[in-house]
């Protein structure tokens, strides 16, 4: 018999048990909903860590004193200017290294205040950070080496003292110190830790430390690499260094510790990918349960149509003809669940992304992939029944009540 | 085998047994059974139940297959078949008419009478000319979308019987084809098997209880225990 033939008795069958097939199918239908649906996230989720990654700034190496996270982090000497400009000189697979201290503070213009975050750098903390100018300009050689009362605002203090306006050229109180603002930061957002990058007023470091710290200290030095293969180079030269500047004999520890931005991405993206993973897995479960309910109607459906086999066999029908009859409309059963699903993984999946703001990314293949795996779970599951049916001894099923 | 077929009969049972069980729970429903039938005749098989007619005619069916002895089916020796063989031999020689009629339900008179074709692979169009045609000759004209449900129960063995010679069998084996009727019905029942037989020349074979029904065949066959008790023509047949 003809697949066509078979096509159209499986939808027939189908639409008389319109709910028995619905309930049938809501297996596979929540199955493939759900695998579209976790890869989809997950996706989203990495497109959306990677994105923030990015931003923070490529190949960059974060030196911190101390070692570790323990208490004697906190005793361990700060840096100094000396240290930025010799790491600069010396080591030179780097392409810029800015010095960076900050503190948190109240910043003021007329009447309005914003708490912030302070950062005391250089020019090269806006290479390293990936940053572009708004408005305005950077810090000049002079500013720098005088320590002069300038400062480049971020995006969210400028919204917040200034209601959008533009900043440049006005003047801004922190703590005791008034200071011109010169530059404005395009906005970067939030980052992959969920604070908000845009929070920061950036003045020149020797300002920082003279007018608002009160001390030499830099507690870190951001250094960015010229390519990612040079990083390992990069991290030993940087130690080799601070090591030799900090007086370090060759038996003690090193009191500072360079840390690779990559590691960040590649734990989150790692974290991402398990739980993806870990979800698809849920999600195939559910397939599989959904694949053993068309089974059970399956059989239920054989052992009810025993006549209407007995029939088909005494007429002439081939083992494989009812084989494959059966077989067809268990895998239109599930190819309908599982476009059904598809079209729910699409709209969740559109749904979800937009209330938790990160990207819609349509995985094609693993559409596909979902729909071609809910059509093999009918031919898997469809098997057993179906060649029951097909094995069924004419005389018998014909004599079947 | 097939220069044998010109001499043989349509139908030709030799030494034919049939076993269930085994060991102490063993039932011989066929015995020993010798049967020719040639082509154009009309064989009514009676007998008690239980006595083999059922059995003997699932095996000139060829839904079953005997535990001894030879069948030779237009000169094939059907016993050398596989399942798939039988089922071909089924589907392009012979039709089936049940007791209980059999018909698909909730399936249009069209639909049931074209099945045989549509294991045929005959085409769409080919088909529906020949369902009217079929319809028309056990006069059921204009009942082709009407389903079991909706027609009564000699309207449905119309419609097996036009689904049984729909292929243009050559034996149609009809199977207690009135034991579900009331007497009118019946005889119409009958009436059309003879003009069937008499003017398309099909082959028929019918089980019946009713000796009223078998005077309609020209030919007799009586089961007893398995065997073949007596085989005579029927009283007023040519």
């Amino acid at each position: 018999m003809i697949l066509w033939n078979a096509l159209l008795l499986a939808l027939r069958e189908i639409r008389r048990n319109v709910l028995r097939s619905a309930l049938t199918v809501l297996g596979i239908v929540i199955g493939v909903a759900a695998v579209i649906v976790m890869v989809t996230l997950g996706r989203g989720a990495t497109a959306a860590v990677s994105e923030q990654i990015a931003s923070l700034g490529s190949n960059l190496l974060m030196v911190r004193p101390g070692q570790g996270f323990g208490p004697n982090r906190a005793s361990a000497r700060a840096f100094t200017l000396a240290d930025a400009t010799a790491l600069a000189a010396q080591a030179g697979d780097l392409q810029a290294v800015a010095p960076a201290a900050s503190t948190r503070s109240t910043a003021i213009f007329g009447n309005r205040n914003w708490d912030t975050m302070l950062t005391g750098s250089t020019n090269a903390y806006l290479l390293t950070g990936n940053w572009k100018l708004a408005d305005g300009r950077t810090f000049t050689d002079a500013e720098l080496r005088a320590g002069r009362a300038v400062c480049i605002l971020g995006a969210t203090v400028q919204r917040e003292l200034f209601a959008g306006q533009s900043p440049v050229g006005s003047r801004i109180r922190l703590k005791r110190l008034n200071c011109t603002v010169v530059g404005l930061l395009a906005a970067k957002g939030q980052s992959a830790m969920g604070t908000d990058q845009d929070d920061v007023v950036l003045l020149p470091i020797r300002t920082f430390q003279r007018r608002v710290a009160g001390n030499t200290d830099v507690a870190l030095l951001i250094t960015s690499v010229r390519s990612p293969d040079l990083t390992d180079q990069a991290m030993r030269d940087i130690t080799a260094v601070l090591r030799q500047r900090r007086h370090l004999g060759a038996g003690e520890e090193d009191d500072f510790n360079v840390f690779d931005t990559r590691q960040i991405s590649e734990t989150l993206t790692g974290t991402t990918r398990v739980l993806t993973l870990l979800l698809g897995a849920v999600a195939g479960v559910s397939l599989l349960v959904g694949g053993i309910g068309i089974m059970n109607i399956m059989l239920v459906s054989v052992t009810e149509r025993t006549r209407e086999i007995g029939i088909r066999l005494a007429i002439g029908a081939l083992e494989r003809e009812v084989l494959g009859q059966f077989l067809v409309e268990a895998v239109v059963l599930s190819s309908c669940g599982g476009l059904v699903g598809i079209a729910l993984a699409l709209l969740a999946g559109a749904a979800i992304t937009a209330a938790i703001d990160i990207p819609f990314v349509l995985d094609v293949p693993v559409v596909t992939l979902a729909f071609a795996f809910s059509a093999a779970v009918g031919v898997l599951f469809g098997y057993v029944p179906a060649r029951r049916a097909a094995r069924m001894d004419p005389i018998e099923a014909l004599r079947h009540e | 085998m097939t220069t044998a077929s010109t001499t043989m009969p349509m139908i030709r049972l030799r030494g034919i047994c049939r076993v269930y069980g085994s060991g102490q729970a063993t039932t011989w429903a066929l015995r020993d059974v010798n049967l020719d039938i040639d082509a154009g005749e009309f064989v009514a098989v009676m007998g008690p139940s239980g006595s083999g007619k059922s059995t003997c005619m699932n095996i000139i069916g060829c839904l079953d297959t005997p535990s001894r002895g030879s069948y030779h089916f237009r000169g094939v020796d059907v016993c050398q078949l596989d399942r798939n063989a039988r089922a071909l031999l089924r589907r392009h020689y012979l039709g089936f008419v049940f007791q209980g009629y059999n018909l698909l339900s909730r399936t249009t008179a069209l639909e049931n009478v074209e099945l045989p074709l549509v294991y045929q692979g005959v085409s769409r169009g080919e088909r529906r000319r020949r369902v009217q045609a079929a319809l028309a000759a056990v006069g059921l004209e204009g009942r082709e979308h009407h389903t079991p449900a909706e027609l009564s129960g000699g309207q449905m063995q119309r419609v097996a019987i036009a689904r049984a010679i729909i292929s243009s069998p050559s034996v149609l084996l009809a199977d207690e084809p009135t034991g579900n009727l009331d007497t009118a019905r019946s005889r119409e029942i009958m009436e059309l098997l003879s003009r069937l037989n008499a003017q398309q020349g099909i082959t028929i074979v019918m089980v019946t209880h009713e000796a009223e029904m078998a005077a309609y065949a020209q030919r007799t066959v009586r089961f007893v225990d398995g065997r073949v008790a007596s085989d005579a023509l029927t009283r007023g047949a040519a």
